[in-house]
């Protein structure tokens, strides 16, 4: 049976219509020719770019691969990488969810435009961001100038790489948690009030648990995104090893150094951690979901 | 149910969205004064954050006055630049939006199977850092890498071209288009498709008439999401392209250069283009959004009218 | 405690939901509000509960007006049509809830609470269930813990919004007749609201027909079978009279 091509089919009712080979039955044409695609788009542009990094890490060899990957100055950029993510995140978690709520709940001017505003992280180029939240935080910046006296410094060190990363990672709370709290029924609220709870104790034992989900979705794409992060926080680590040193960095260094293998190292170090994170994020949210279905 | 939305009635002035829920109710509001704390805490936060980082873009722009910036958007390595970046996001974009439709009905309008491990895939450039997706890159084009021997063989050159700074783009814009259109096609169903077949359309056909239609809003908003982000990659180019200036350079890696060198004006006047092009993107995502999700909250409203 | 509404008004911008209502409930009845949709009944219920204020008039709950009190403070149980259950609590939780949010002065020994919430799920017929989730339970099964939640703060008055609007005929049925059965056990004063006509004639002691804001009869479901002259209720009655039931009861939405 030939595959049916997307403009030669017209008879009504035709077998030609279906699909065969195991993947289910299928009325609609057009189904093989663009799953072939799409798995051959997949495979050239997802699955060999990326099956390059296992295969080279196989040709390094366990402990080369491990002397790579734990070299101090490695360890130092995780450390950094991890901290200054789970900073960003917990910073984004709790302020993202507070724009939420009032983007959500409250009617004001220019409301429309803060809603907006808040998807500019996705929008403006890393590099825009890095140079501009440089200048910002350094110490001769709008807001850099404030912290100088105080003997803070902020761009060049790692709070300014965490200033970096929340700045990037905050639409994904925002974002996670306003559909959630859009449609939480409004009857919950008011039977907790009915019950004798004040607005403080109906937040925090109906509202927030509700809410849970979301926010772990969130925080823990923030954080995902965070760790990954090149663009926006080149500018502003000033890219010290051992201090200011984030892992894409290091990567970057690496290559420009032509050490592919110690590249890869790490890249596949911070793979995994991304993994990890994502799954048990994706765990923590299926068991609250499957309670509030 | 209790009877928020009355027939009839105007709720305060305000236009019911599809699902919010307006509390007019004393019984489940704060007080006005926690009130205006929180939307103050809010919007402070907001300025200080988003707003003070786009304000400083033009400011530092514009600082050393408008000749200055005008002579700095002029400089021919600029254009240059600006143009390899509308060169990148003219293939890769249009690419993606291939993908994305073929990937969407393969996926919704067929039943396959392994439909999860095909959405993963297409999702998992955006778990990637940018700068492991150039390190991919290069693995399999740079001079070590798998295909290094057999294209050095041939005297074809990937690594450090313009030919690696679109694919790298690709991969990095990849799942913009199909994560829009891939929920909305799934709600949207195949019974109007499968109408169609009975009255014996091809699938051309069906597509042009039946489905695109319906996918109006999500398709525009995948591809101003998806050019939003080839235009301003950074991280996978940098690696692969070498950064060869006035060849290779896209325009987020000229403004690099450009501030490495302390030209701070041209890098900032640089950076302004594309910061307008990050607020035209905010507004058009913020217009479409509104008629994406009117689309959506309709069919999903039929679908409960039907009960199904 | 008694409930009493002295020329009440309600708007919601330029639709009038209750217009200059008067209606009284005796302690320990259990008086019906039935009606189309829209012509008032929930947004009453919801003005007694102190969820929405009204724009004019006086809402007494045992002759005193409830106006300076909040829905929390005016010792009211609500029970809701979708039930409103907070779905990360366990049935046990849930039913305690309005226990555990009392001010650390009023609250209960934790012992004492557990007590109450065992006699409340004995009640109404959960007993084993207490450790389970609103999702694991059936619509019916849910409202009865909806009903022991409200219960647990020993309200004054019950409020019951179209509590068995979202459950199917047979269980509603059953379940009706498990309210009246309730009502006599525990003596509360109830309003209950409800678009179903023969709901309220058989579990009500009065029952008050509404319509576009304004109660248009109000008695026992005897005396509104006898006297209506007015084509709205007869129409709307019809079947409560014993006249046999065509094929399509008249039944709002």
């Amino acid at each position: 049976m030939t595959a049916p091509s997307i403009a030669s089919d017209s008879r009504v009712g035709s077998t030609r219509g279906r699909s065969r080979g195991g993947s289910g039955r299928s009325v609609l044409p057009g189904v093989r020719l663009t799953l072939g695609f799409t798995i051959a788009y997949l495979t050239v542009l997802v699955i060999v770019p990326l099956s390059t990094l296992f295969a080279r890490t196989a040709r390094l060899g366990w402990s080369g691969f491990w002397d790579a990957a734990t070299a101090p100055r490695a360890l130092a950029a995780y450390t950094l990488s991890v901290g200054t993510s789970v900073v960003a995140a917990v910073v984004n978690g709790v302020f993202g969810l507070l724009v939420a709520w009032v983007l959500t709940r409250y009617r004001f001017t220019g409301r429309a435009i803060a809603d907006a505003l808040v998807d500019l992280p996705f929008a403006l180029p890393t590099a825009v961001a890095g140079v501009a939240l440089t200048t910002l935080y350094s110490q001769n910046g709008l807001i850099g100038a404030l912290f100088a006296p105080h003997g803070i410094k902020i761009a060049f060190t790692p709070l300014g790489i965490a200033v970096a990363l929340t700045f990037i990672g905050l639409p994904f709370v925002v974002r996670s948690v306003q559909p959630v709290l859009e449609t939480l029924p409004k009857e919950i609220e008011e039977a907790a009030a009915t019950l004798g709870a004040d607005r403080w104790q109906t937040f925090r034992r109906v509202i927030l648990p509700a809410l849970t989900p979301a926010l772990v979705a969130g925080m823990s794409l923030s954080f995902a995104r965070a760790i990954g992060e090149y663009g926006s926080v080149v500018f502003i680590s000033g890219n010290m090893p051992g201090r200011t040193e984030i892992a894409p960095l290091l990567i970057m260094s690496k290559l420009e150094q032509y050490d592919y293998g110690g590249a890869t190292a790490i890249a596949v170090v911070m793979l995994l951690t991304s993994a990890v994170i994502l799954v048990s994020a994706g765990l923590i949210q299926r068991r609250a979901a499957r309670r509030a279905a | 149910m209790a009877t928020t939305i009355v027939p009839g009635a105007r709720q305060h002035g305000l236009p019911p969205g599809p699902r919010t829920q307006v509390h007019t109710a004393a019984a489940t509001n704060e007080s006005a004064l926690a009130r205006r704390a929180l939307i103050g805490v809010a919007l402070a936060y907001l300025f200080v954050f988003l707003g003070l980082p786009l304000y400083v873009v033009f400011q530092e722009a514009f600082r050393r006055g408008l000749a200055a910036y005008a002579a700095a958007i002029s400089e021919p390595e600029l254009l240059h630049a600006l143009r390899l970046t509308l060169l990148v996001a003219a293939i890769a974009v249009p690419l993606n939006v291939l993908f994305g439709i073929a990937a969407a009905w393969a996926i919704t309008k067929g039943r396959v199977r392994g439909r999860t491990l095909l959405i993963a895939l297409a999702d998992l450039p955006l778990a990637v850092s940018p700068v492991i997706a150039g390190l991919t890159f290069m693995l399999l084009f740079g001079m070590q890498g798998w295909f290094g021997p057999w294209l050095r063989a041939h005297d074809i050159r990937i690594a450090f071209t313009v030919t690696a700074v679109v694919l790298a783009t690709i991969f990095v814009t990849l799942p913009f288009v199909a994560r829009e259109l891939i929920p909305l096609m799934e709600e949207q169903g195949v019974t109007e498709e499968e109408a169609a077949v009975t009255l014996g359309a091809s699938g051309w056909q069906i597509f042009r008439r039946v489905t695109a239609p319906n996918i109006r809003w999500g398709l525009l908003y995948g591809i101003v999401l998806c050019n939003a982000r080839a235009m301003g990659e950074f991280g996978a180019v940098s690696v692969v392209s070498g950064r060869i200036r006035g060849q290779t350079t896209t325009l987020p890696l000229h403004i690099e250069i450009l501030y490495n060198e302390y030209d701070f004006t041209a890098a900032f006047a640089a950076s302004s283009l594309l910061a307008l092009l990050a607020v035209v993107t905010l507004a058009a995502k913020h217009l479409l959004e509104r008629s994406h999700h009117a689309a959506r909250a309709r069919i999903i409203q039929e679908q409960e009218e039907k009960g199904s | 405690m008694s409930v009493a509404l002295d020329r009440v008004s309600k708007r919601f911008g330029e639709f009038t939901a209750l217009d200059d209502v008067s209606f009284r409930v005796d302690e320990g009845e259990l008086v019906a509000l039935v009606g189309p949709s829209g012509s008032g009944k929930s947004t009453l219920l919801r003005v007694v509960a102190g969820l929405e204020r009204q724009d004019a008039g006086v809402v007494r709950i045992h002759g005193e007006d409830a106006a300076p009190l909040g829905p929390g403070d005016r010792r009211i149980g609500f029970v809701f049509q979708h039930y409103a259950l907070f779905r990360h609590m366990t049935v046990f939780e849930n039913i305690a809830f309005g226990l555990r949010v009392r001010p650390r002065r009023e609250r209960p020994a934790g012992a004492e609470i557990t007590g109450v919430v065992k006699d409340l799920l004995q009640l109404v017929e959960l007993d084993a269930l207490g450790g389970r989730y609103p999702s694991e339970l059936s619509g019916g099964q849910q409202q009865r813990v909806a009903l022991a939640r409200a219960l647990a703060v020993q309200p004054r008055v019950l409020l019951l919004d179209e509590p068995f609007g979202a459950l199917d005929a047979r269980v509603r049925k059953q379940l009706r007749q498990w309210l009246r059965t309730l009502h006599d056990e525990v003596k509360v004063t109830t309003v209950l609201v409800t678009h179903d006509s023969e709901e309220a004639c058989e579990v009500a002691d009065r029952v008050a027909v509404m319509h576009e804001g304004r109660i248009a009869q109000i008695g026992t479901a005897a005396e509104l079978g006898r006297g209506a002259g007015n084509p709205f209720l007869e129409s709307f009655l019809g079947e409560s009279r014993g006249t046999t039931s065509p094929p399509n009861r008249v039944n709002y939405h």
